[in-house]
């Protein structure tokens, strides 16, 4: 599965053509877009640990893999300072029938927001800045997937 | 032994990076956060709440009963927060 690090905007529909071009055993692309939040928030930077990030972004896609068949996937995660309206980070899983992408493209979000080397910054209107801190809701929504 | 520091633990420490060596008695993240803590009042302060830091050995996720060696890169970084 590919995974793409970028501080370049994506173009959903080129990706997904990109994905499924030449091939006919695809029968579901399902497609998950993240965006910044506006508010008070006049920019949020994201930082991230290159070579780990790789890392642990080829583990999570290949237990996804293996949970799923999936026929193609994508992952792509901005990086940088991006402004409201942005877009951030990108997932597509694509499959034979429908569940198997949705779930999928949940399971890679969920894992992305816990176990991916990001952080995000946010500057306020006031000219203050804040580490946005990690989510109880995060972590729990990531800890229904982990098998008993 | 090279250091890594992201996010608010790397503002606190001033620096992104560094070298160091440390005596062998430091063998695991634990007494390295405590080795580390010496070096200025604000590597003391990155590492004072450790409930509010993760850390990487080689670039996978570890805690702070692991061990370290003199060849590793150990990061340290707030939660993760990605997507």
């Amino acid at each position: 599965m590919p995974a793409r690090i970028q501080t370049e905007d994506f173009d959903i529909a080129a990706e997904i053509a990109a994905l499924s071009a030449g091939r006919d055993d695809i029968g579901a692309v399902v497609t998950f877009t993240g965006l910044v939040r506006g508010g008070d928030i006049t920019s949020l930077t994201l930082e991230h640990y290159p070579g780990m990030t790789e890392r642990a972004l080829a583990g999570i896609a290949a237990e996804a893999n293996a949970r799923w068949p999936l026929k193609a996937s994508l992952i792509i995660h901005r990086v940088g300072t991006l402004m409201p309206g942005d877009r951030i980070v990108l997932v597509v899983t694509a499959s034979k029938s429908r569940q198997a992408a949705f779930d999928a493209a949940n399971f890679l979000m969920d894992y992305l927001k816990t176990d991916a080397p990001f952080w995000k910054r946010e500057d306020r209107s006031d000219g203050s800045a804040q580490w946005v801190d990690a989510r109880e809701t995060d972590t729990s929504a990531r800890d229904r997937w982990i098998k008993a | 032994m090279r250091i890594l520091y992201f996010a608010w633990v790397r503002e606190r420490t001033g620096t992104a990076e560094e070298s160091v060596t440390p005596p062998d008695d430091v063998d695991t993240a634990a007494r390295l956060a405590d080795w580390l803590s010496e070096r200025s009042a604000g590597h003391a302060a990155a590492f004072t709440d450790r409930s509010k830091l993760r850390l990487a050995i080689n670039q996978e996720q570890a805690a702070f009963t692991d061990r370290v060696a003199a060849n590793d890169e150990i990061a340290f970084f707030p939660p993760m927060t990605g997507g």
